[in-house]
C-alpha cells in the first residue's frame, strides 16, 4: 500500500526541531531575543503533525507505515537504507516525547529566562529531541543508533550546560562515559546482525530470526540488553543517572526521567520478536530488572536532595518497566503503558522539583524546605497528584499501570513468579515511603529555610506546563488501561493480547499492594512527619543507611572494578611508553653517538700511528691469504 | 743463482724501509724509507720476472718507478710547504688533522 498525503511527510517530525536546533546554533547571538520561541515552536508543530499522523495512522491496514527515505550505506554486501517506520509502538513514543517535550520548552521559558546561554539550552533540547525522534522512528538498528548516539550527546551537552561547575562537569562526563560502555554493547549486536544476517532493519532481522543459531541470538539479546542498561540507567550501569541531576531541572525532567532513559524499554519492545527467540536473554532481562527496582527504590530512602530522590525513583521504575518487559508478550504493553504514566507523573514531580528550587534559591537539599504547601499551592497541588499517582494511590495512573505489572509478574507462577511479584510489591512500599517522605519533608512540617529564602509561586509559563502534566498524571492511567487499551492499539506490533487466567486474582493484588503503600507512606510519617527533621543529615546512622546514600555502593564498586584498574593499566602503558618504545630509540640513538664519539678518538693525527695501522692491517690480510691458500 | 738470495734482499730493503717508516720523525727520512720499499718491491717484480721468462713484472716495475717519481714530486712539495709554515720536518709535528 503505497504511501501518500499526511503519512509521507512523517520525516517532518524529525526536521522540524532538528531545523531549529540548526538554526540556533548557527545564527549565532542574532537569534537570542527570539530564538527559544522558535525552538518551542518547533516541538509544538512537530506534536501536532505527530497527533495528525497518528490518527491517519489508525485507518491504515497493519497500522504501520514504512518510509525509505535515501541510501544510508551502499557498499557491496552492505546495504543501508534510511528509512522511517511509524507503527503502533514508535507513535505512542513519538507523541509522548513531542507532547511532554512540548510543554518542557514552554516550562523552560520561565525557567530559563534569565540564563546567559538561554539560546544554547533551547538547541541543544531541540537537537535532543530530533535525535530522539529519529531514535524511535527509525526503521532499523543503524537508525536507532544514530539517533541513540544523538540523545547521548545531548545528555551529554545538557547534563554540562553550567560547565563552569565542576560538579556538572563531571557528572556529564560520567554520564558519557558510562552510556559508552552500554553503546558498545548495541554496537556489537548491530555488528553481528550484519555479519550473520547483513541487514539491520526491523524487518529484515526479524523475519531471519528462525535461521540464527541459538546462542547468536542470545548473544544479541544480551548485548542490546546492555545497551539499555547504559541509557536506561539500569543495574549495573545505574551510577550516572543520579548523577545527571547536575543539569537544569527541565533537562531531568524531559531527557533524564520521561524519554531518553526510557530508551532502553523501547529498545528491549522493539526487538520483542528476537527475545522471543532467546528464553535466556529475556531472564536475565527479568532479573535486571527486579534488582535495579529494589536498588533504586532503598537508595532513594536516604538521599536528602531532591533532585537524586527522583532520580533514584526514575531508576526504580524503570526497573518495573524492564521487569514487565522481561516478562515476554503479556508485559510487553503493561511496561509501555507504565512507560507511559511514568513520562507524565515523573517530567511533572521533575518540574515541580524545578518550581521549589525556583521558590528557595536554587537549594536542593530538603533538610531546609519544609512547610512549602501554603507558599507554592499550584505546585504543591500539581507536585501532590504527580506524587500520588507514583505511589498508586488509587484510581491515579500508577495504580493502573504499576499494579498491571505486578499482576503479570504474579501470573508467571512458580516460585519466580511469587520472587518477582514479592520484589515488585516491596519496590511499591519502598517508592510510598520515600515518595512520601519528600512529601513531608518539602511541603509540611515548620520551615527550615535559609535566611533571606523568601518562597514565591513560579510564573504563569512554568505553572501551566505543571497543570497539564498534573491532569496527565491522574488521568493517563485510567484512559491507556481502561478507556482505550494500549495493548489494544499495540496489537499489530505485540501480538493479540492474551487474557491470562490471573493466579492471583486482580482485586487482591489490588489490595495488598493499597496496603503495603499505605504501611510506607505511614512508616515514611513516622519518621519525618511526626518529628522534626533536623536540617543536617545525622552522621550516626545503621549500615543500612549509609549503604543507601551511597547508592548502595555503586560508585564504588566502579571506581574499584573499572577506574582504578584502568589508571593503573595507563600508568602502566605511559611507563612502558616512555621507558620501553622511547627508551629503546633514544637508547638506540645514544649508544651510536657515544660508540661513534669513541671510535673518533682513534684518528689521533700521529701519521706514525696510521701507519702502523696500514702495515698491521697489511700483515693481517697477507696471514689472511697465506691461511686460505696454505 | 736461485731467487732466494735476492728475494731475501728484497725483504730485508723491505723491513729497513717499513721500520725505518715507523720509527723515524724526520719527513725527509721516512721519504727515502718509502722510496727503500718501492724498490724492494721493483727488485721482487725483476726477480720473478726473470725466473718465469716472462715480461709483465718488468713492465710493473717500470710503472712503479714512474709512480714514485711523481709521488716525490708531490711528496717533497708538501714537505717544503710545511716547513716553510712550521719551521719544522718532524711528521709528529704535523697532527693537526684529528678527531
Amino acid at each position: 500500500m503505497p504511501v501518500d498525503g499526511l503519512l509521507s511527510v512523517t520525516w517532518l517530525v524529525i526536521v522540524l526541531p532538528l531545523a531549529g536546533a540548526a538554526l540556533l546554533l548557527l545564527g549565532g547571538r542574532r537569534t537570542d531575543r527570539w530564538g527559544h520561541l522558535l525552538a518551542t515552536g518547533t516541538v509544538v508543530a512537530a506534536f501536532a503533525l505527530a497527533v495528525a499522523c497518528t490518527v491517519a495512522l489508525t485507518d491504515r491496514a497493519g497500522r504501520a507505515v514504512s518510509l525509505d527515505l535515501f541510501t544510508f550505506i551502499d557498499t557491496g554486501s552492505l546495504d543501508v537504507t534510511a528509512g522511517l517506520l511509524l507503527d503502533p509502538l514508535s507513535a505512542v513514543f513519538v507523541l509522548l516525547i513531542t507532547g511532554v517535550g512540548a510543554l518542557i520548552h514552554v516550562y523552560s521559558i520561565g525557567y530559563m529566562a534569565h540564563d546567559p546561554g538561554r539560546r544554547r539550552f533551547f538547541a541543544y533540547l531541540n537537537l535532543f529531541v530530533a535525535a530522539m525522534l529519529l531514535l524511535v522512528l527509525g526503521n532499523s538498528y543503524v537508525a536507532l543508533y544514530v539517533g541513540w548516539e544523538g540523545v547521548g550527546l545531548a545528555s551529554y551537552l545538557l547534563i554540562a550546560f553550567w560547565h563552569t561547575r565542576p560538579a556538572a562537569a563531571t557528572a556529564a562526563k560520567k554520564a558519557f562515559l558510562m552510556n559508552r560502555v552500554g553503546d558498545v554493547g548495541l554496537a556489537l549486536a548491530i555488528f553481528i546482525m550484519f555479519a550473520q544476517l547483513g541487514t539491520t532493519s526491523y524487518a529484515g532481522v526479524f523475519g531471519a530470526v528462525g535461521l540464527l543459531a541459538g546462542g547468536t541470538v542470545t548473544a544479541i539479546g544480551l548485548l542490546l540488553l546492555l545497551g539499555a542498561c547504559g541509557k536506561s540507567g539500569q543495574f549495573p550501569l545505574q551510577a550516572w543517572l543520579p548523577d545527571a541531576m547536575e543539569g537544569p531541572t527541565p533537562v531531568s525532567a524531559l531527557i533524564h526521567a520521561a524519554t531518553m532513559v526510557t530508551a532502553g524499554v523501547y529498545l528491549i519492545a522493539r526487538s520483542a520478536p528476537l527475545y522471543d527467540a532467546t528464553p535466556t536473554a529475556r531472564t536475565v532481562v527479568l532479573a535486571v530488572g527486579a534488582v535495579t527496582l529494589l536498588i533504586g527504590a532503598i537508595a532513594g530512602c536516604a538521599h536528602d536532595d531532591i533532585k537524586k530522590v527522583l532520580a533514584y525513583s526514575t531508576v526504580s521504575q524503570i526497573g518495573y518497566m524492564f521487569l514487565a518487559v522481561g516478562l515476554g508478550p503479556v508485559g510487553y504493553a503493561a511496561a509501555i503503558a507504565h512507560l507511559l504514566a511514568h513520562g507524565f507523573f515523573k517530567a511533572g514531580l521533575f518540574l515541580g522539583a524545578g518550581s521549589v528550587m525556583h521558590a528557595m534559591d536554587d537549594t536542593v537539599d530538603m533538610r531546609r524546605f519544609g512547610g512549602l504547601a501554603r507558599r507554592l499551592p499550584i505546585t504543591f497541588v500539581t507536585f501532590g497528584l504527580g506524587y500520588l499517582a507514583l505511589i498508586g494511590f488509587p484510581f491515579l495512573s500508577g495504580w493502573w499501570t504499576k499494579d498491571a505489572i505486578i499482576e503479570v509478574a504474579l501470573d508467571r507462577g512458580g516460585w519466580s513468579g511469587w520472587l518477582l511479584g514479592g520484589v515488585a510489591v516491596l519496590g511499591a512500599g519502598l517508592t510510598a515511603f520515600y515518595m512520601t517522605r519528600l512529601m513531608l519533608m518539602t511541603f509540611f512540617g515548620r520551615p527550615r529555610w535559609e535566611d533571606g529564602v523568601h518562597p514565591h509561586e513560579a510564573p504563569p509559563s512554568m505553572t501551566a506546563p505543571m497543570v497539564l502534566l498534573a491532569v496527565g498524571s491522574v488521568a493517563a492511567g485510567f484512559l491507556l488501561v481502561a478507556v482505550f487499551p494500549l495493548s489494544g492499539w499495540l496489537e499489530p506490533v505485540f501480538g493479540e493480547p492474551e487474557e491470562a487466567a490471573h493466579l492471583v486474582s486482580p482485586l487482591v493484588v489490588s489490595i495488598v499492594v493499597t496496603v503495603v503503600v499505605a504501611l510506607g507512606a505511614l512508616t515514611a510519617w513516622l519518621y519525618v512527619g511526626r518529628r522534626e527533621v533536623p536540617t543536617t543529615a545525622p552522621a550516626r546512622v545503621s549500615p543500612v543507611v549509609t549503604a543507601a546514600r551511597r547508592g548502595l555502593y555503586a560508585d564504588t564498586v566502579n571506581e574499584s572494578l573499572v577506574m582504578r584498574p584502568g589508571m593503573w593499566l595507563t600508568r602502566a602503558l605511559v611507563w612502558l611508553d616512555a621507558r620501553g618504545v622511547d627508551g629503546a630509540v633514544n637508547g638506540a640513538a645514544a649508544a651510536l653517538g657515544g660508540g661513534s664519539a669513541r671510535l673518533g678518538r682513534v684518528q689521533t693525527g700521529f701519521v706514525r700511528s696510521y701507519a702502523l695501522g696500514i702495515l698491521g692491517g697489511a700483515v693481517l690480510v697477507a696471514g689472511a691469504l697465506l691461511a686460505v691458500t696454505a | 743463482m736461485t731467487i732466494t738470495n735476492y728475494l731475501v734482499l728484497a725483504a730485508i730493503l723491505f723491513t729497513i724501509g717499513a721500520v725505518g717508516v715507523l720509527v723515524r720523525r724526520n719527513a725527509i727520512v721516512v721519504f727515502m724509507c718509502i722510496e727503500l720499499m718501492l724498490n724492494s718491491v721493483n727488485l721482487t717484480l725483476i726477480t720473478f720476472a726473470r725466473s718465469t721468462g716472462t715480461v709483465e713484472g718488468q713492465v710493473i716495475a717500470l710503472f712503479v718507478m714512474v709512480v714514485a717519481a711523481a709521488e716525490v714530486v708531490v711528496g717533497l712539495a708538501i714537505i717544503m710547504s710545511i716547513y716553510r709554515t712550521r719551521r719544522s720536518a718532524s711528521v709528529d709535528d704535523v697532527n693537526l688533522l684529528k678527531y
